[in-house]
């Protein structure tokens, strides 16, 4: 399945190419301590520019997902499925992604879930699949 | 909390719109003209007496149909001569250009202000079905600030994000199919009774169900309809408000806040953008929601109604479902009649004036077949996700 690739920048760098490493990597604010998402340079909580990616487990439970059922281009397969994720370091601290690797009907809110680094160029992209 | 409620000295005083269709074969401009005469006209004014104009979001110059025509393009055309004018995106949704244009009036810069709508997306997707992709957004890789986080993972609409806030709406308050039905069904009751609707033939329960699912839980006819069309308004100071001949629809109260992140998946899933417009609305009028006669509320998406019932007020957070459950409440002869021209969901996807059209059409008498009780004070809202914007408004 093709998709749009985000345009790599020094802010979102390591989190589209962690994966390269097998690692999800998250914006923390070093002295608020403070995971913050989308990457900035800048703390939205507490302002500070001493910010880095800093690596995460990679779990997560699913906050809320929708079965795509249109195929809005001819070649996407569908039914696919879209989620936001809550990771487990950090109340709030979630993004939107797909869920793969099990049947859509099988996922709910609140299923525990893990990364799934799909590579696309130099993009690798973070999935999430059923954490067993 | 403020010492001046800029808006209460503006008032909308004449409204127009061309004809509304699937697609229709006149230009955008042609639509625009014949939105803005009508409304310039009802106003009792003419194109010497406008030095302002606004529209949201304006035209971007690459001719999206999204917003075909903007400020720029209309001044030469009609000959005005403005003292200010504005456009541009990035602001609190479809009615941000009445909220400008208010702001331009309250600062002293204008008297008579032109605020227009212009859409055709009805004509551009008999050639392009794909034209309002969010990949199409960006050229190559996706280098927007926001949809670089969404487009990777083929969320390819704006269905599937309202379908994310839809879903964590039914497991948090228990919401169910049939509720969110009644948004549709009474959308399309009302469009009955409007001849410039674009579905007007009923629609049971049974279809609702019966309706494709696009993504879950949102259905085809959770989806509003394209079409072409211009919608317009007059804003007028309030002083030269008095001499037009419809009595002045005045401003009552904006809501236009922005507490969280601009992000369709970083704000609160289920009070989106809508909360914080609805607290400043309030916080800026002696209004009650109680006072409220008829509510015109965006349906881009069905379950954005159900939030901004919420949002603004009209039903305690987490209970539109239950509060729209068999249509009564919300019916033209119910406790708070919407959209009473079928809304965007069967009258057309007019993108927001239409619902401010349609709130002063009935504040003045004049909704013909569709008129409901008599009343004074109407409520405004539009927006989903970050976007949203309110206005409440008092005939007097």
């Amino acid at each position: 399945m093709s998709r749009k690739l985000p345009a790599l920048t020094a802010d979102n760098a390591a989190f589209w190419q962690g994966g390269a490493q097998g690692r999800l990597q998250i914006h923390r604010c070093t002295p608020c301590a403070r995971f913050f998402h989308p990457p900035a340079p800048i703390c939205p909580h507490c302002g500070s520019f001493e910010v880095a990616p800093a690596p995460v487990s990679g779990k997560a439970r699913v906050l809320s997902y929708t079965i795509n059922h249109q195929a809005w281009r001819p070649d996407l397969a569908e039914p696919y499925v879209v989620a936001i994720v809550e990771l487990v370091e950090q109340a709030g601290l979630r993004f939107v992604t797909n869920i793969v690797g099990l049947s859509p009907e099988a996922v709910h809110v609140g299923l525990p879930v893990k990364v799934h680094f799909e590579q696309h160029q130099d993009v690798w992209l973070p999935l999430f699949e059923k954490d067993a | 909390m403020f010492d001046r409620i800029f808006e209460k000295d503006v008032s909308i005083t004449g409204v127009g719109q061309s004809e509304v269709g699937r697609p229709v074969a006149k230009s955008a401009m042609r639509l625009t003209l014949d939105a803005c005469l009508e409304a310039i006209a009802d106003a009792g004014l003419t194109r010497a007496d406008i030095d302002g104009v606004a529209c949201w979001p304006g035209d971007n110059n690459n001719g999206d149909a999204f917003s075909p025509v903007g400020p720029n393009a209309l001044i030469g055309t009609l000959g005005l001569k403005v003292n200010w004018y504005g456009g541009g995106y990035e602001g609190p949704g479809p009615l941000a250009g009445v909220i400008n244009g208010a702001m331009a009036i309250a600062a002293g810069l204008c008297r008579h202000v032109l605020v227009f709508r212009t859409i055709t997306e009805a004509s551009r997707r008999r050639t392009d079905k794909a034209a309002s992709a969010l990949t199409n957004k960006t050229v190559g890789r996706d280098s927007s600030f926001f949809w670089q986080w969404y487009t990777p993972f083929n969320v390819l609409s704006a269905i599937n994000l309202m379908a994310l806030y839809a879903q964590r709406h039914f497991h948090e308050y228990g919401t169910t199919p049939e509720q969110l039905a009644q948004i549709a069904l009474t959308c399309r009751a009302n469009a009955a009774l409007n001849p410039k609707a674009i579905y007007r033939t009923p629609l049971t329960l049974d279809d609702y169900m019966a309706s494709r699912m696009i993504s879950t839980p949102l259905r085809m006819l959770d989806c509003d309809v394209h079409c072409d069309g211009s919608t317009a308004i007059i804003l007028s100071r309030a002083d030269a408000a008095r001499t037009g001949p419809n009595r002045p629809v005045r401003i009552e109260a904006i809501g236009a806040a922005l507490h969280q992140p601009w992000s369709w998946d970083q704000i609160d899933l289920t009070a989106t953008a809508a909360r914080d417009v609805g607290e400043m609305m309030w916080s800026r009028t002696d209004f009650k929601p109680a006072d409220v006669g008829s509510a015109h509320l965006y349906d881009g998406f069905s379950i954005l109604t159900m939030i901004w019932l919420e949002a603004l007020g009209l039903c305690p957070r987490g209970e539109s479902g239950p509060f729209v459950e068999g249509g009564r409440r919300i019916a033209r002869d119910g406790e708070l009649p919407i959209n009473t021209n079928g809304g965007q969901l069967s009258g057309g996807r007019t993108h927001g004036l239409g619902y401010v059209h349609e709130a002063c059409t009935q504040l003045w008498g004049r909704a013909g077949e569709r008129q409901i009780a008599p009343h004074q004070v109407s409520v405004v809202a539009a927006g989903g996700g970050p976007l949203g914007g309110s206005l409440l408004l008092v005939r007097e």
